[in-house]
C-alpha cells in the first residue's frame, strides 16, 4: 500500500560554486558552474539557475564548453568520468569513462577528438601531490557510455590546480606552473621547457606561482605569485633568452589572472577583492573595479569579451559588462561558514521564514530555503571590511530572535592581538514600512569577556520582550526594552545582573511561556524566575560542564534537557526538581523544534554524526539514524514547513510539521523524505498539487481543513480536523451537490464524506484517535501527552496550550461557524464562475 | 689574531659626487664616467672592474657628455667646451670652445671621423677629428630651441636630435632638417611645460627611441618621422637610454632610480616580426639614474646617489657564478687617507680640500669588543684648501708628520708643518722637475719626497730644514707610457716600487739609484703593494684578489707565496668584490701581512698553514667559542675581520695601535638630496 517513505539527508544548497573557474558560453546567455556533483547552469540575464546537470557521482572538477560544438559542454568529476551536456536543454549526452580520478580539463580546438585532463601519477599511489596532464583521445562511437582508454601523458608532476595549466597560442604549447617552476611544452617540437624562480627574493616576497594565463594571439605567458606579482614571460622557447617583465599591484596572492578573448587587456584578482586590468604592453594603464565584497577566487571572460565574470571566496558570482563598466547584476549565494570557529547558529526568521546565518563579513544573511537564494545581507558591523589576510575585524558571532520576528539581537567582537576585546551587541526592531530590521539600540561592552550565549523569551503574550545574554565574565545580564522619556523612543537597558557563585555561565534558556529561565553554569543548571529574578532552583549533574541547554516544547515544557560534557544527555523535570532521566552519549548539538515537542540531537562519533530525534517525556526515540553525514554537525535548525505533510510513517512523522536543517562543514544539508510513492486517501493526493488547481469550493472547503491542521500549534484554533464538518454536514453537502461533477473528487472518497456527515456527531476517543492516527501525528502526538499528563498543575495550561479532546468539542461550533462564513463567500464568488462555465 | 686598540675613525666626511656621464667603450671595456665634480674616473670592466685612473676635475667644470673616438675620449659641458683627455698623463689635452653656449651632448659617427655636440642655441655643430685635435667643421640647420640629445644613425646618414617638445632628423649630409616628430607632454598641471627629451637614440633599422621629461620611452619610425609605440615607463623623467650593441635590448634610467629593459622580440615563436616589449625592472638607486651603459652582459648605471652599479643580465652570463654577482661600486680604489705613523696623524684628501686630524688618545683597558674611554679626542689640526680650482689628485703625509705634499693636475706643493704652535709654510722653491705627480710619496725617514711622472718616471727629491733639491730621476726600462699609480718605499730607505696601469711593477735601488728588478708581469692590476721592514719581500695585491710576495733580494716569488700560487686561494676570497687598497705590517709580528679592502680588513700570518678549500675562511668567531688547544688545530693563515664596513683605510701606528678609517655608506646617503617623491604602499 505504502511504500516506506525513508528519511535521508539530501543536499540542499547553498554548495560551493567557486570552486572552478565557471564558464561563460560563447552566446553569453549562460555561465555554466561546477557545483558539487553537478554543474549548475545559470542563466546571466536573469540570474536564476536553469538546469542542474546531475549525473556525476563524485566532486565536479571542471568544465570546458567543447571546442568543436559551442553548444555542448564536458565536465569532469573525481569519479574518473567526463561527461558530454548539451546544456541549453539539460540532457546529458554522453559519458566517457576515464577510469582515473580527474582534477581538471583542458582543451584546444586545435586538439581536434583530444581532451586533456589532469590525473593523478599512476603507480606511485603513495605520492598524493604528484599530478600529470593526459591527452585523452575520445573514441567516435554513438553510445552513450564510451570507454576512453587511448591515454597519453603529456606533461608529469604538475599542479591539481586548474588555474596553473594553460592552452597557449592557436594550442600550439600548453604552460603549466607548479611550485616555483613553469614549464612550456610545445607540441610539435615535442620539447618542454622549464623556468624555475628562486623561492623568495631578498625583500621577502614569495615567488611560488599561483596562477598561469596564456596571450591568445601573442607568444606571452602570464603567471601569478605568491606576493602578488604578475611577471609576464616571454621568448620562452629559449632555454637562456627568455626574459619576463614584472607588475606589481596585489598586495596578496594573485588568484586569477585571465586574458580577455582579443589579448588587449589582462585581469588579474586576489584576495583584495579588487579585479585589476591591465592593459596589455601598456601595463602602466590600469582599471580597477573595487569592492567587490570579497577575495576574487576565478575571473572568466565571455568569448566576445562584453561579460567577466568573478567568482569570489565568499560564494558569489560578480558579472561585470564591460561596456558599462559597472556590475551588471550580483548573484551572492549561501555561504556556508561552519568551518570558521566563529559564528552564528543557524536561526529562521519568524516573519520571512528565511534561513539567516553569517553573510558577507560583517553581515548577517537571510536565504530563503525555499528558493535556495539568497534574499539580502543585512549589515550588522556597518564598518568598512578591509580585504587583508590576517586582519582582525568585527565578526557577528551570535544573533538571536525574538518569537514574533520584530526584534533582532546581534553580537559583533572583534579580538586583536595584546588589546581588550570589543564587543557590541546591537538590538534591531523590525520597521514594518521598510520591510528590514533598523537598529534600536547599540551597547557597546555590554559584558567584560565573550558573550557564551543569547536569547530572548519566547512568551509571546507578554509585552514586554526580555534578552538574556551570558557571558564568560561570570555574568548573565537581562536586558529590557525601556521606554525613555525622550522622544527617541524605547530602546534597550540592563534589567539584571545575575551571578552564581562565581561560575562562568556557559547555555541560557527560557522554558516556552517565559515563566522560567534557565542557565548552566559550568556543571550546574540554576532556573530563574524572570518576573521576580528570584533563583527558583539548581539542578546538577557533576561531574562536568553543561554544553546545551533547552526545554521542552508544548506537553513537554516541563522537562528541562541539557547535554554535558562527560557524553550525557540529562533530563530533568521541573516540577520535581529532580532527574527524570538520564542517557550517555556524547552529544554535540541539542536543539528543539519549536512547532512540537520533539528533540534532535545530533551525536559526533567517530567522524560520523548520528542523528536521534525523541521526545523527552519517551524513552524511545522517535527516529535515529546513524551516519547522517561525515564530519561534525556544527549548526542545525528545525525550519518551520510552509504547508504540512501527511504522513503515518511513525519513523518520518517528526517530519511532518518541520524540518531540520542541518550545516556540515561545507554545505547545508536538509533532511527530507524521500518521495512518497503512494497516500492512503485521495485528499492528500490533492494536497500535493493543490498549488496548481483551480479554486474550487472543495478545494476552499479541505484546503481550510488543512489549514487549519497546520495552524495546530496555535491554541485557538487547535480542533481535530475531521470532526468540523460533521455537524454543518449539511450545508457542506448541498454546497457540494451544487458544484459540477467534473471538478469533484472521486466519488469513493464523496462517499465517505457523505456518509459520515450524515453521522451524528457523537465523540468517539477511540475512533478519533484512529482518525488522528490516520490524518495527523500532531494529533496523535497531543493525545498521547494528554494521556500521559498526570500533574494537575499544568493540566490546565496543558488544555489551553494544545487544546485536548475536551476542549476541541467545546471549540467545534465556533469552528463551524466560520465554515459556513467561509462557504458563503464561496457561493458568492461561485456566480461569475459558473457563469463562465456555462457559457462556453 | 692578537689584540690591537683600534682608533675608530669616522670622522671623515668624504662625498663622492653624482655621476653625471658615461661612455662605454667596448673594444678596450673601459668604462669611462664622469661625475659632477668633473672627476673623470676609467674603470677597466675586463680586470674586476678595477677603477685604474682619475683624472680630478676643476672648479666650474660641469661635464655633460662623454664619447669615445677609438681609444679617445671626449667630453662636452656647460662651459660651451670640448675636451679631450690624455689618459697617459690623466690630464685634459686640449679644450677647443664650440661657440654655442652651454653644450647638452656629444657623438660621433661610427667611423670616428666626426664628432658633434648639441648646443644651446640650436646648433649641432661638427668636428672633424684630426690626429692631435679636432677642427670645427660645419653647423647643421639651426634649429629654435636646445638640442638636449643627438644619436648618429650606424650608417651616418641620419642625425636624430632630441629637442624641447620634438624631436628633429636631419640629414647629415645636406645638414637640413627632414622630419619634426612632437613628442607629447605630460597630462595635468605639467602639460604647460615644456617636455625634454632627454636621450635619444638611433637604430639601424631606422627606429628611433626617446626618453623624455614626461616619463615616456617612444619608439619613433624615423624614416616616416611617425609614432609606433609609447611606453609609460614612470610619472617623472626618463633621463637616459642605453642600446646593446647587437640593438635587441634597451634600458632606460629614470628619476625614480630604477632601470628599465626593453627587449626586441617577436611576439610568436615562429615569426620574425619583432616588436620592443618592456621586461625587466632593475632598481638599484635610490636616485635619478643619470647615466647608463649597456655592455654585452650588464647594465651599468650611476646617477645621483653616487654609486656605480654593474647588473649583469642574468640571460647573458651563466647564473651563480662571481660574473653573476651584481656589483655596486661606493668607495674609490685608492687611498684617499694618508697615515704619518710616527706622529699619529691622518691626511684625508678631499677633490678641494685637505685635513690633518690627530687621532685620539686612551689609556684604559677593557676585554675586546669593549670601547674605550678618550682621554683626549681627536682633533683637527689643519684644514688646507686647494689652490687655483684645480682638484686635489694626490696627497701624503710624512711619516714624521711634518711635510705635506699634494698635487693637482698643473702642480705640485709642498708644505711644512709645525704642530707645537700649529703652523704651515709652504716651501716656494721646487725644483722644475717636480711639475707633475700622479702618486706622492715620502720615505721613511722623511728625507725624501717621490713623486710619479709621466711614463712611469719617479722623480726624487730630497728635503731638509733649508731647501728642496731635486736629485735623479729613476725610469723604468719597459718604456711603459701607463701613469704610476702606486708607490711605496721600504722602512730601510733602500727600495722603491712603483706600479702601473699597465700591471708592471718595478723596484728601484734608491742606494744605486737605478732599477733594481721588474716583477713578473701578472696579468690583473695590482691594487695594492707594500715592501716588507725586515725582510724586504714585496708584497701585492692584484684586482683578481691574487697575492703574491716576491723576494727583492732573490728576485723571485717567495717560497709562501708559490705555496700560495700552488693550494690557490679560497674561493671565498677570490670572490670578494672589492679591491684591497692597502697593505701593511705589524713590526712586532713580521710573519703578519695586514690588508683591507672595503669591507673587512684581514692579517694573513705567514707562519700558520693556508686554508684548504673546504675550511671555513670566515673562522674567528667558531675559534672563539673552541677552547685554547682546539683553537690552533683550526686556525689558518687567513684572519679575517668583518667588524667595519666601508673601509677606506687601515693602518698600524707605531704604538701598534690600529687606525681603522671607516665611511659609513648611510652617512654619505643622509647627505644625498631628497629623491623625487614615490608613493610607497601602505604609507
Amino acid at each position: 500500500m505504502v511504500e516506506h517513505g525513508d528519511i535521508r539527508v539530501v543536499h540542499r544548497g547553498g554548495s560551493k560554486i567557486n570552486f572552478r573557474k565557471p564558464v561563460i558560453t560563447n552566446d553569453s546567455r549562460f555561465l555554466l558552474c561546477a557545483s558539487g556533483e553537478s554543474v549548475k547552469v545559470f542563466s546571466t540575464s536573469t540570474e536564476e539557475c536553469i538546469h542542474d546537470l546531475r549525473g556525476h557521482t563524485d566532486l565536479v572538477t571542471g568544465v570546458l564548453i567543447k571546442p568543436s560544438n559551442h553548444l555542448q559542454a564536458f565536465s569532469c568529476s573525481a569519479d574518473g568520468t567526463v561527461r558530454l551536456w548539451d546544456f541549453t536543454d539539460g540532457i546529458l549526452i554522453k559519458t566517457y569513462v576515464i577510469g582515473y580520478p580527474i582534477f581538471s580539463i583542458h582543451a584546444s580546438p586545435h586538439h581536434e577528438g583530444v581532451i586533456f585532463v589532469v590525473t593523478p601519477m599512476q603507480g606511485d599511489k603513495r605520492s598524493g601531490e604528484l599530478f600529470q596532464l593526459v591527452a585523452v583521445h575520445l573514441p567516435q562511437s554513438g553510445d552513450q557510455l564510451v570507454e576512453a582508454r587511448e591515454l597519453s601523458a603529456v606533461l608529469t608532476g604538475i599542479s591539481s590546480n586548474p588555474a596553473a595549466t594553460v592552452f597557449g597560442r592557436g594550442g600550439e604549447y600548453i604552460a603549466s606552473a607548479n611550485g616555483l617552476q613553469l614549464e612550456v611544452y610545445f607540441f610539435k617540437k615535442q620539447k618542454a621547457y622549464r623556468f624555475s624562480l628562486k623561492e623568495d627574493n631578498k625583500k621577502g616576497g614569495k615567488n611560488t606561482f599561483t596562477c598561469v594565463a596564456c596571450h591568445p594571439n601573442d607568444d606571452c605567458i602570464a603567471t601569478g605569485h605568491e606576493d602578488g606579482k604578475i611577471r609576464l614571460w616571454r621568448n620562452f622557447n629559449h632555454k637562456k633568452e627568455y626574459t619576463y617583465s614584472t607588475l606589481h599591484w596585489h598586495h596578496s596572492a594573485v588568484s586569477s589572472l585571465s586574458f580577455t578573448p582579443e589579448g588587449t587587456n589582462l585581469l588579474s584578482g586576489g584576495i583584495e577583492s579588487v579585479l585589476v586590468q591591465w592593459r596589455y604592453n601598456q601595463e602602466n594603464q590600469r582599471d580597477f573595479l573595487p569592492r567587490l565584497g570579497a577575495a576574487i577566487t576565478h575571473i572568466a571572460v565571455s568569448p566576445d569579451g562584453a561579460l567577466y565574470c568573478t567568482s569570489h571566496s565568499d560564494n558569489s558570482k560578480e558579472l561585470t559588462s564591460v561596456i558599462e563598466s559597472k556590475p551588471l547584476f550580483l548573484t551572492l549565494l549561501f555561504r556556508p561558514r561552519a568551518g570558521e570557529s566563529v559564528g552564528t547558529d543557524l536561526m529562521i526568521d519568524p516573519r520571512s521564514k528565511s534561513l539567516v546565518l553569517n553573510g558577507k563579513p560583517g553581515h548577517l544573511q537571510f536565504y530563503s530555503l525555499q528558493r535556495d537564494k539568497l534574499l539580502y545581507n543585512l549589515d550588522i558591523v556597518q564598518q568598512e571590511y578591509i580585504h587583508e589576510s590576517g586582519l582582525q575585524q568585527f565578526e557577528v558571532v551570535k544573533a538571536a530572535f525574538d518569537a514574533s520576528g520584530n526584534w533582532l539581537a546581534t553580537v559583533e567582537e572583534r579580538k586583536q592581538k595584546g588589546a581588550e576585546l570589543e564587543l557590541n551587541l546591537k538590538l534591531w526592531a523590525f520597521d514594518e514600512q521598510t520591510q528590514s530590521f533598523v537598529l534600536n539600540t547599540t551597547i557597546s561592552a555590554p559584558h567584560e569577556a565573550q558573550i557564551t550565549g543569547m536569547c530572548f523569551s519566547h512568551a509571546t503574550d507578554s509585552q514586554t520582550t526580555m534578552l538574556v545574554s551570558t557571558s564568560k565574565d561570570g555574568h548573565f545580564k537581562a536586558w529590557q526594552l525601556a521606554a525613555q522619556s525622550q522622544t527617541d523612543g524605547p530602546s534597550w537597558s540592563c534589567d539584571f545582573v545575575g551571578a552564581y557563585h562565581g561560575l562562568v555561565p556557559e547555555c541560557c534558556s527560557f522554558s516556552a511561556d517565559g515563566s522560567l529561565l534557565a542557565v548552566s553554569f559550568q556543571e550546574v543548571v540554576t532556573v530563574w524566575s524572570p518576573a521576580s529574578w528570584e533563583l527558583l532552583t539548581t539542578l546538577s549533574q557533576p561531574p562536568k560542564a553543561i554544553r546545551n541547554l533547552c526545554f521542552g516544547r508544548l506537553s513537554c515544557s516541563k522537562y528541562l534537557l541539557g547535554t554535558t560534557d562527560s557524553n550525557l544527555l540529562c533530563c530533568w523535570n521541573l516540577l520535581t526538581c529532580s532527574l527524570e532521566w538520564s542517557t550517555s552519549m556524547d552529544v554535540s548539538l541539542l536543539l528543539a523544534d519549536p512547532l512540537s515537542e520533539n528533540m534532535a540531537a545530533f551525536c559526533c562519533q567517530a567522524g560520523c554524526t548520528d542523528l536521534f530525534v525523541f521526545k523527552p517525556s519517551e524513552p524511545r526515540p522517535l527516529f535515529s539514524q546513524k551516519a547522517v553525514c561525515s564530519g561534525m554537525v556544527t549548526r542545525a535548525v528545525f525550519a518551520p514547513r510552509e504547508e504540512m505533510l501527511e504522513s503515518c510513517e511513525e519513523s518520518s512523522q517528526w517530519l511532518n510539521r518541520s524540518q531540520l536543517y542541518f550545516l556540515t562543514q561545507y554545505m547545508v544539508n536538509n533532511t527530507n523524505r524521500s518521495a512518497v510513492k503512494e497516500k492512503k486517501s485521495a485528499v492528500s493526493k490533492r494536497l500535493v498539487i493543490d498549488d496548481s488547481v483551480a479554486m474550487t469550493p472543495f478545494y476552499l472547503l479541505l484546503g481550510k481543513h488543512r489549514q487549519q491542521q497546520q495552524g495546530g500549534d496555535d491554541p485557538q484554533s487547535g480542533v481535530s480536523a475531521e470532526r468540523t464538518p460533521l455537524p454543518q454536514g449539511s450545508v457542506a453537502i448541498k454546497e457540494l451537490l451544487q458544484t459540477p461533477a467534473h471538478v469533484l473528487p472521486s466519488t469513493s472518497f464523496l462517499c465517505s464524506m457523505f456518509v459520515q456527515s450524515l453521522l451524528i456527531s457523537v465523540t468517539d476517543s477511540r475512533e478519533e484517535s484512529k482518525h488522528a492516527e490516520e490524518e495527523m501525528e500532531s494529533e496523535k502526538e497531543e493525545e498521547d501527552s494528554e494521556e500521559e499528563i498526570e500533574s494537575s498543575r499544568t493540566r490546565p495550561e496543558q488544555q489551553a496550550a494544545v487544546g485536548g479532546g475536551e476542549a476541541a468539542e467545546s471549540a467545534a461550533p465556533a469552528m463551524t461557524k466560520a465554515q459556513v462564513r467561509e462557504l458563503r463567500r464561496v457561493k458568492k464568488l461561485d456566480h461569475s464562475w459558473l457563469a463562465g462555465l456555462l457559457d462556453s | 689574531m692578537g689584540e690591537f686598540k683600534v682608533h675608530r675613525v669616522r670622522f671623515f666626511d668624504y662625498m663622492p659626487s653624482a655621476i653625471r656621464a658615461m661612455a662605454f667603450n667596448s673594444h678596450t671595456e673601459r668604462l669611462a664616467l664622469v661625475r659632477a665634480d668633473g672627476a673623470l674616473e676609467i674603470f677597466n670592466f675586463a680586470d674586476h672592474y678595477f677603477q685604474e685612473k682619475v683624472i680630478p676635475g676643476q672648479d666650474g667644470r660641469a661635464v655633460e657628455a662623454l664619447c669615445w673616438v677609438g681609444q679617445r675620449l671626449f667630453s662636452a659641458g656647460l662651459n660651451g667646451e670640448i675636451t679631450e683627455y690624455d689618459l697617459e698623463n690623466l690630464r685634459p689635452r686640449y679644450t677647443v670652445e664650440a661657440y654655442g653656449g652651454p653644450i647638452w651632448t656629444i657623438g660621433s659617427n661610427k667611423q670616428g671621423t666626426l664628432l658633434m655636440v648639441g648646443c644651446e642655441d640650436g646648433t649641432v655643430k661638427m668636428f672633424e677629428i684630426l690626429k692631435e685635435r679636432i677642427q670645427f667643421q660645419r653647423n647643421l640647420e639651426r634649429q629654435k630651441g636646445r638640442i638636449v640629445s643627438l644619436s648618429w644613425h650606424p650608417s651616418g646618414t641620419l642625425i636624430a636630435a632630441g629637442m624641447m617638445d620634438m624631436i628633429r632628423i636631419f640629414n647629415a649630409e645636406t645638414g637640413h632638417a627632414t622630419h619634426r616628430m612632437l613628442v607629447e607632454r605630460g597630462v595635468g598641471a605639467s602639460k604647460s611645460r615644456e617636455v625634454v627629451v632627454w636621450s635619444v637614440a638611433f637604430l639601424s633599422d631606422y627606429t628611433i627611441i626617446s626618453g623624455d621629461s614626461a616619463g615616456k620611452v617612444q619608439i619613433w619610425d624615423g624614416l616616416t618621422g611617425t609614432l609606433v609605440r609609447t611606453h609609460l615607463v614612470t610619472k617623472w623623467d626618463v633621463l637616459c637610454l642605453s642600446v646593446s650593441q647587437d640593438e635587441s635590448s634597451l634600458i632606460a634610467g629614470t628619476s625614480e632610480g630604477t632601470v628599465v629593459q626593453f627587449q626586441f622580440i617577436s611576439s610568436t615563436v615562429d615569426q620574425q616580426e619583432e616588436e620592443w616589449v618592456r621586461t625587466r625592472t632593475f632598481k638599484n638607486h635610490s636616485h635619478d639614474v643619470r647615466a647608463l651603459a649597456h655592455t654585452e652582459t650588464a647594465v651599468v648605471s650611476g646617477g645621483m646617489d653616487t654609486q656605480l652599479v654593474v647588473r649583469p643580465l642574468l640571460d647573458k652570463v651563466e647564473k651563480n657564478t662571481q660574473e653573476s654577482a651584481m656589483r655596486k661600486i661606493a668607495l674609490p680604489h685608492r687611498s684617499l687617507v694618508c697615515c704619518a705613523k710616527k706622529a699619529g696623524l691622518l691626511l684625508f684628501q678631499f677633490p678641494d680640500h685637505l685635513e690633518v686630524w690627530r687621532v685620539g688618545e686612551s689609556d684604559g683597558h677593557g676585554k675586546p669588543g669593549d670601547s674605550l674611554p678618550v682621554k683626549r679626542k681627536p682633533e683637527k689640526l689643519i684644514q688646507l684648501k686647494g689652490k687655483g680650482g684645480d682638484h686635489i689628485y694626490s696627497s701624503a703625509l710624512s711619516p714624521c708628520g711634518e711635510w705635506l705634499a699634494y698635487s693637482t693636475v698643473s702642480s705640485v706643493r709642498l708644505y711644512r708643518l709645525q704642530y707645537n704652535n700649529i703652523s704651515i709654510t709652504k716651501v716656494s722653491k721646487l725644483p722644475k722637475d717636480l711639475c707633475l705627480g700622479h702618486q706622492l710619496c715620502f720615505s721613511s725617514d722623511s728625507t725624501k719626497l717621490f713623486a710619479s711622472s709621466r711614463h712611469s718616471s719617479v722623480i726624487v727629491v730630497a728635503l731638509n730644514q733649508l731647501e728642496c733639491k731635486y736629485l735623479h730621476t729613476l725610469k723604468p726600462k719597459s718604456g711603459s707610457r701607463q701613469p704610476v699609480h702606486l708607490l711605496c718605499t721600504s722602512e730601510d730607505g733602500k727600495w722603491l716600487a712603483t706600479a702601473n696601469t699597465d700591471c708592471e711593477i718595478h723596484v728601484y735601488d734608491l742606494h744605486k739609484r737605478k732599477l733594481h728588478c721588474t716583477v713578473p708581469i701578472y696579468s690583473s692590476c695590482p691594487t695594492a703593494i707594500a715592501i716588507h721592514p725586515t725582510t724586504s719581500h714585496l708584497v701585492v695585491v692584484h684586482a683578481d684578489q691574487q697575492i703574491f710576495e716576491y723576494s727583492l733580494v732573490q728576485k723571485e716569488y717567495t717560497e709562501w707565496s708559490r705555496k700560495l700560487q700552488k693550494q690557490g686561494l679560497h674561493s671565498l676570497w677570490l670572490e670578494r668584490d672589492t679591491p684591497v687598497t692597502h697593505v701593511t705590517f705589524s713590526l712586532k709580528n713580521p710573519a703578519h701581512i695586514i690588508l683591507h679592502d672595503m669591507f673587512m680588513f684581514c692579517i694573513i700570518d705567514q707562519s700558520l698553514p693556508l686554508p684548504e678549500s673546504k675550511t671555513l675562511l670566515y673562522n674567528q668567531m667558531t675559534l672563539r667559542s673552541l677552547p685554547e688547544q682546539e683553537r690552533i688545530r683550526h686556525s689558518h693563515a687567513f684572519k679575517i675581520c668583518k667588524n667595519f664596513k666601508h673601509v677606506m683605510c687601515v693602518s698600524l701606528l707605531e704604538d701598534h695601535s690600529l687606525v681603522v678609517v671607516e665611511r659609513p655608506l648611510l652617512d654619505m646617503m643622509s647627505q644625498l638630496p631628497a629623491p623625487v617623491r614615490q608613493k610607497k604602499f601602505a604609507t
